[in-house]
């Protein structure tokens, strides 16, 4: 069992917890991932790591509340326990040799995308952080990414918090402005990070993208989380999750993603009614 | 005075329009009588071939007088002396290549149900007796095991009994490998599998479940860091083959791997379970082995209309012969000599139907096996909105990859001697792992011999 350490709700949406796991704890890097369940009954559903603490033993998981699953897990409070946690799984963000980077990332992806902006940060890179949000309602880690970072651009689709457009516009200004990247590294929407590809592409950026398909065992036994990178099949779980982005099929990836929505839907709606009343 | 009848006392077992509508175990086992009636067709030959044909040498003959005597207690003590998992073994060991196969009574007609027998014994024992509590004294030596499956419980089981501190490692949130994630519930109960866990636990095993060696903690910390003084690697062939043809990564289409983990770990075929599952309306299995079987099985109690396609003859088909014949009173159908090349895809990108090529049979291959070449220009489309690729696993490459100086084939098997021992000093490895995709009590022959070498290596470091 897997103690809930410290929660905190980012906005109404997304959620913030700290578990106690000094395994993954000791091993975990920025841009690998975890996969848990709430209880004995439940799926298995991978995040990826946001923070880690090595001395407190401590795992920091940051999720958007969609389906099911996060439903349940985000009813669980401090002093509660996860019935399962397993990690550090996936490679780790390659840093080495990087001098000025873009981290873009979008919703909760962002997420995902500070824990990588802090260790560059930390290295001495030089680090341009764009992050895009549908409103500011939705806005999380905005403190921290200033921080991290020596440029920052919070976007919003309705102009509601920092520019209204999307992180692509953003980009393209830097990028026409003359900022020059040794790497683009992007999470988000798969939509967002198709975008985001494309565009680098045409300015010949190198570009990766984090992955987060369906996915179960998350070791390389099932194949679930498999997508077509440049023209071969690779396993998200071991062999990303993070891919050259010019090489990755979106579209696929996205189709892929949609498999199982209906399902998905309807749990999500149960689980809300089980939970009525309950409060 | 012995039973001269030429054949088995038949297994009772669900009626196939019965059993397709639920995920209940299929064959129910022998009654007292039925056992007593089928140990009596032994001739308790004197040179026992049937022994021979174990790999784990299971006294055959005394356990089966036993039972012909009503002492099913003293048959149970026999097949422990040799075999830690008998309720396991008596369902999914292949005896008709094995102990049956070298039966004096097959010769003229059928040989002793000598795995239904096992398997009367265990399940007779586990009904009736509490597990026992009675933990070894402890050596003072810790091992570490990594994986759960049926190699790894051998030999936690073996060095337990020896009074060493074992710690298994299960990557899963569930113990039982292979045989908790891959063999379905209708051929073999889960609540068989955790009993046999329980069973190990009582002897002192922890299990750490959750815990990925290689990437939570790695052989060498667990041997530095941790004090263990020898591993066993039973980490099994889990990686799924695809074939590599367009379409594969279509909605619907699954390696063999993810639909039977859906549906036996996270218990999809439950209307109560929070793990989606796709069988379609019509499924298409690729394949011809026992795990083939298996997810054709599974697909058509839920309710799909399943065929499965392979690329040799009925005669060439590697599963076993009772699983062919089950799955065919189940109505599922076989295509042979037909090897998909496509899939297609609807308009909402999920597969549609398999294209496939016709082939015939020529010269016998590496194997052995006739080799299935194309017939140019013969192809097939079948219907099929589930498609599940069934053509094998290869070891996970996660321990080699992260274990400096651990010697492994180019296929990926880990390199181990005949006692298990690989190319790092107190480290074994057997099972899956080292042979690629085998069977259960193969897998255990290799815990078990490991399990010794690892006691002589201990004792005398």
């Amino acid at each position: 069992m897997f103690e809930i350490l410290e929660k905190k709700n980012l906005n109404p949406f997304v959620t913030l917890m700290k578990i106690k796991a000094p395994r993954v704890a000791k091993k975990a890097e920025p841009g690998q991932f975890i996969i848990l369940r709430t209880d004995s009954e439940g799926e298995r559903i991978p995040l990826t790591i946001a923070d880690y603490d090595r001395s407190e033993g401590s795992v920091t998981i940051i999720f958007q509340i969609v389906g099911a699953t996060t439903e349940k897990l985000n009813r669980l409070n401090k002093g509660d326990c996860l019935h399962d946690f397993v990690g550090p799984l996936g490679k780790a963000t390659e840093t080495e040799g990087l001098k000025k980077v873009a981290v873009i990332g979008g919703g909760v992806g962002c997420a995902i995308a500070f824990p990588v902006a802090k260790k560059l940060h930390e290295m001495g890179v030089e680090v341009h952080s764009i992050v895009g949000f549908r409103n500011k309602d939705l806005v999380i880690l905005e403190d921290e990414f200033r921080t991290a970072s020596s440029r920052f651009m919070l976007m919003s689709d309705d102009g509601s918090a920092g520019e209204k457009g999307l992180v692509t516009d953003a980009l393209r200004k830097l990028v026409e402005s003359g900022e020059k990247y040794d790497r683009v590294i992007t999470i988000g929407p798969l939509i967002m990070m198709k975008f985001v590809c494309q565009l680098t592409k045409e300015y010949n950026i190198p570009t990766v993208a984090s992955m987060n398909p369906v996915m179960i065992d998350g070791t390389g036994m099932c194949g679930g989380c498999r997508l077509t990178v440049g023209g071969k099949t690779k396993f998200a779980c071991i062999d990303g999750p993070e891919f050259d982005g010019h090489l990755i099929d979106f579209d696929e990836a996205m189709a892929r993603s949609s498999s199982y929505k209906a399902f998905e839907r309807k749990a999500h709606e149960d689980t809300c009614n089980l939970f009525k009343g309950v409060k | 005075m012995a039973n001269m009848s030429l054949e088995k006392n038949k297994m009772p077992a669900q009626s196939p329009e019965e059993r397709i509508k639920n995920f209940s175990e299929v064959a129910l086992g022998y009654t007292e009588e039925q056992a007593i009636d089928e140990a009596k067709r032994c001739l308790n030959c004197k040179n026992k071939p049937c022994v021979t044909g174990c790999p784990v040498q299971i006294d055959i003959p005394a356990f089966i007088a036993e039972v012909a005597e009503g002492r099913f207690e003293e048959a149970y003590k026999i097949i422990t002396k040799s075999s830690s998992l008998p309720a396991v073994c008596g369902r999914v060991c292949p005896q008709e290549t094995q102990c049956e196969s070298k039966c004096v009574r097959g010769a003229k007609g059928e040989p002793v149900a000598i795995g239904r027998l096992e398997r009367f014994v265990a399940d007779r024992h586990n009904s009736l007796a509490e597990i026992s509590t009675e933990k070894p004294a402890s050596n003072g030596h810790k091992a570490a095991v990594i994986g759960s499956g049926p190699s790894s419980l051998t030999c936690a089981g073996d060095l337990a009994k020896k009074g060493y501190d074992v710690t298994v490692f299960e990557a899963l949130h569930v113990a039982g490998g292979v045989l908790s994630y891959g063999i379905p519930e209708f051929r073999l109960p889960k609540s068989i599998v955790q009993r046999e866990i329980e069973g190990l636990k009582a002897l002192g095993v922890k299990i750490e479940t959750n815990t990925v060696v290689g990437k939570t903690v790695s052989i060498d910390e667990l041997m530095d860091e941790e004090g263990f003084e020898s591993v066993f690697i039973g980490s099994g062939a889990g990686l799924p083959r695809f074939m590599n043809i367009p379409g594969e990564n279509l909605n619907g289409v699954y390696s063999t791997n993810e639909f039977l983990t859906r549906i036996n770990l996270m218990k999809a075929y439950k209307s109560d379970s929070t793990t989606p599952i796709n069988a379609g309306t019509k499924a298409v299995i690729v394949g011809g082995g026992n795990v083939a079987m298996d997810a054709a099985r599974c697909a058509k109690r839920l309710g799909a209309d399943v065929t499965i396609v392979y690329r040799r003859t009925e005669k060439e088909l590697p599963a076993r012969a009772e699983e062919i014949e089950h799955t065919k009173e189940e109505g599922i159908k076989f295509e042979f000599l037909t090897n998909p090349v496509e899939i297609t895809a609807s308009e909402n990108g999920w597969a549609k139907s398999v294209i496939c090529q016709k082939m015939e049979l020529s010269e016998p291959d590496a194997s052995g096996r006739a080799k299935p070449v194309p017939i140019e220009g013969a192809f097939v489309e079948i219907e099929a909105d589930c498609v599940i690729m069934s053509i094998g696993t290869s070891p996970n490459p996660l321990i080699k990859s992260t274990t400096e100086g651990l010697a492994a084939q180019s296929w990926g098997g880990i390199i181990a001697d005949e006692n298990g021992l690989t190319s790092r000093e107190g480290v074994y490895a057997g099972g899956d792992a080292v042979t690629g995709a085998a069977t259960v009590i193969l897998a255990m022959g290799a815990g078990k011999k490991a399990a010794a070498a690892m006691d002589e290596y201990m004792k005398n470091k």
